[in-house]
């Protein structure tokens, strides 16, 4: 049973990557790469990682392509299509893509991968506690700088919007 | 993962008795999935038929009253009538993604639904990030919105589409803090274990201050997450003609229409599960006849319901800046202050 919901979702990512790229209609592509996501948070749930899952859903669906397509309706025209590469290019690209997948497939078949035998699921306050532990393994450093660097980002974005009034 | 009644439980048993396991399940999560999906689509209907007997209330007229004992059959006669219709679609537009766009909507809000506890045992789904899962399915509702105005070639909807983002984006920060503060309160995202909590006392009288203040930052918010007046500048009939769902007609406007009444029932069930203990009964009067909890549920949905109704035919629209002051000036600031109080609340234990 699980089976064959790994290989649906994993149909529907590589399906819709590849239409993502392919299509001519920039607002097609945001859509396609919608369900790559949605895809990607199905594996989360999958594995029963829920609270990845719902945040995978939040931030990059309910986030990011929202912005995408506030980005693509501000400057895109229904009526244009993108330009299709040069034939060169795309052979270029092509091969590039083949050496990544191929480098990527051999790192997968010589890793032994080994089972482990997780019924646990991971709850909200085991990953608030891990993020806030000054222990070994614990996660108080990365978390700080995050948030400092959100801060500069945000402050950032402030002076940029700012800047046009004068 | 689900749990159910008596009665389904011998269903569940006949079909595991009858085909192999894993086929079993499929069809169990297939019969579940079509059971929810009559009651709402039903529900949605008559949460149509509400609100308009409760406009007509408020501006002294009858309303539906001839379709049917008291206009009771008024919107299954409407919903026919969309059926049939035909569908239309402007010149040169994005046909692919104008189709699509329905589908994004009312699949959002019917998915936010499968988590809700209407009593201890009818529940679809209790994931232990319930909470969460609802804020995130809700983000999803608003790319369909978006899709639509912007695939309908069409200047009014693509207007409406844009108000419509700005608006989402900005106020579903206040839903999600303001629903973190109670999670502050119950200490857990599930929705069973919220309502667990709530057994010596439900969460809006717990918190006491603070969750009242809470309580009125969503109801607000929500009520600007589902585009309905006083925030439907998405629509607003005088200046855009009928907004993103300008183009649509027949059955996909009438999902776009469902999604609506539905994202409304949504709303106030969260705020029934999280502010006013879901099926418990106050004072735990009818607690031995479990079944009952799901009427409790219901009569507190459909009376904040009845809230959101009252707030539609009683407030003018607001303008867009004034809707973009209320969020960024006004409610986050409150919000943000109100999480510290609760915060600090909780560590006194000064809860009731």
């Amino acid at each position: 049973m699980e089976r064959i919901i790994f290989y649906i979702l994993a149909l529907i990512i590589v399906v819709f990557s590849i239409a993502s790229v392919s299509s001519r209609k920039m607002l097609r592509s945001v859509i396609y790469l919608l369900f790559v996501l949605c895809g990607i948070a199905g594996f989360y749930f999958l594995i029963d990682y829920n609270f990845l899952a719902a945040i995978q859903l939040t931030v990059y669906a309910g986030g990011i392509i929202v912005l995408l397509i506030f980005s693509v309706m501000l400057i895109h025209h229904i009526e244009m299509e993108l330009e299709v590469a040069k034939k060169s290019r795309q052979i270029l690209v092509g091969l590039l893509c083949l050496f990544g997948l191929g480098v990527f497939l051999t790192t997968i078949y010589a890793h032994p991968f080994v089972v482990v035998e997780n019924k646990l699921t991971t709850s909200t306050a085991d990953i608030g506690h891990k993020l806030l532990s000054y222990d070994a393994g614990g996660f108080i450093l990365p978390f700080e700088v995050i948030s400092v660097l959100l801060l500069a980002a945000m402050i950032g974005a402030i002076v940029i919007a700012k800047k046009s009034r004068e | 993962m689900t749990r159910f009644f008596s009665i389904t439980k011998n269903i569940h048993e006949w079909l595991f008795d009858l085909m192999p396991e894993g086929l079993a399940r499929v069809v169990e999560m297939i019969l579940i999935a079509v059971v929810y999906l009559l009651i709402f689509s039903v529900a949605g209907l008559y949460l149509v038929l509400l609100e308009r007997r409760v406009a007509a209330w408020f501006q002294l007229r009858i309303g539906p009253n001839r379709v049917g004992f008291q206009g009771l059959l008024q919107t299954m006669a409407d919903a026919l009538k969309l059926v049939s219709k035909e569908l239309t679609g402007t010149e040169r537009a994005d046909k692919f993604l104008y189709n699509l766009a329905p589908y994004f909507v009312i699949i959002s809000s019917l998915m936010a639904l499968s988590v809700f506890p209407f009593t201890k045992d009818f529940q679809a789904f209790d994931i232990n990030i319930g909470l969460l899962f609802l804020i995130a399915i809700s983000s999803i509702g608003v790319i369909g919105i978006l899709l639509g105005g912007w695939s309908s070639n069409n200047k009014f909807a693509l207007i409406g589409a844009m108000r419509s983002g700005v608006q989402t984006i900005s106020y579903e920060l206040s839903v999600g803090l303001s629903l973190l503060t109670m999670v502050l309160l119950a200490g857990s995202l599930q929705l069973s274990e919220i309502v667990e909590v709530q057994k010596g006392g439900w969460l809006i009288v717990q918190g006491h201050i603070p969750a009242f203040i809470a309580f009125m930052v969503y109801m607000i918010a929500g009520t600007a997450e589902t585009n309905r007046a006083p925030f439907d500048l998405v629509e607003a009939e005088s200046e855009l003609g009928a907004g993103f769902h300008t183009e649509y007609s027949g059955m996909k406007f009438a999902y776009f229409f469902l999604a609506e009444f539905i994202n409304m029932f949504i709303i106030a069930a969260i705020a029934t599960t999280v502010f006013f203990g879901a099926w418990l009964s106050p004072f735990g009067i009818t607690e031995s006849i479990p079944i009952l909890g799901v009427l409790w549920f219901l009569g507190k949905t459909l009376i904040l319901v009845f809230l959101m109704m009252w707030f539609r035919w009683t407030f003018p629209r607001l303008r867009i800046d004034q809707l973009l002051t209320l969020e960024w000036k006004y409610l986050l600031p409150i919000n943000l202050v109100n999480i510290v109080f609760m915060a600090i609340v909780v560590l006194l234990k000064i809860t009731i």
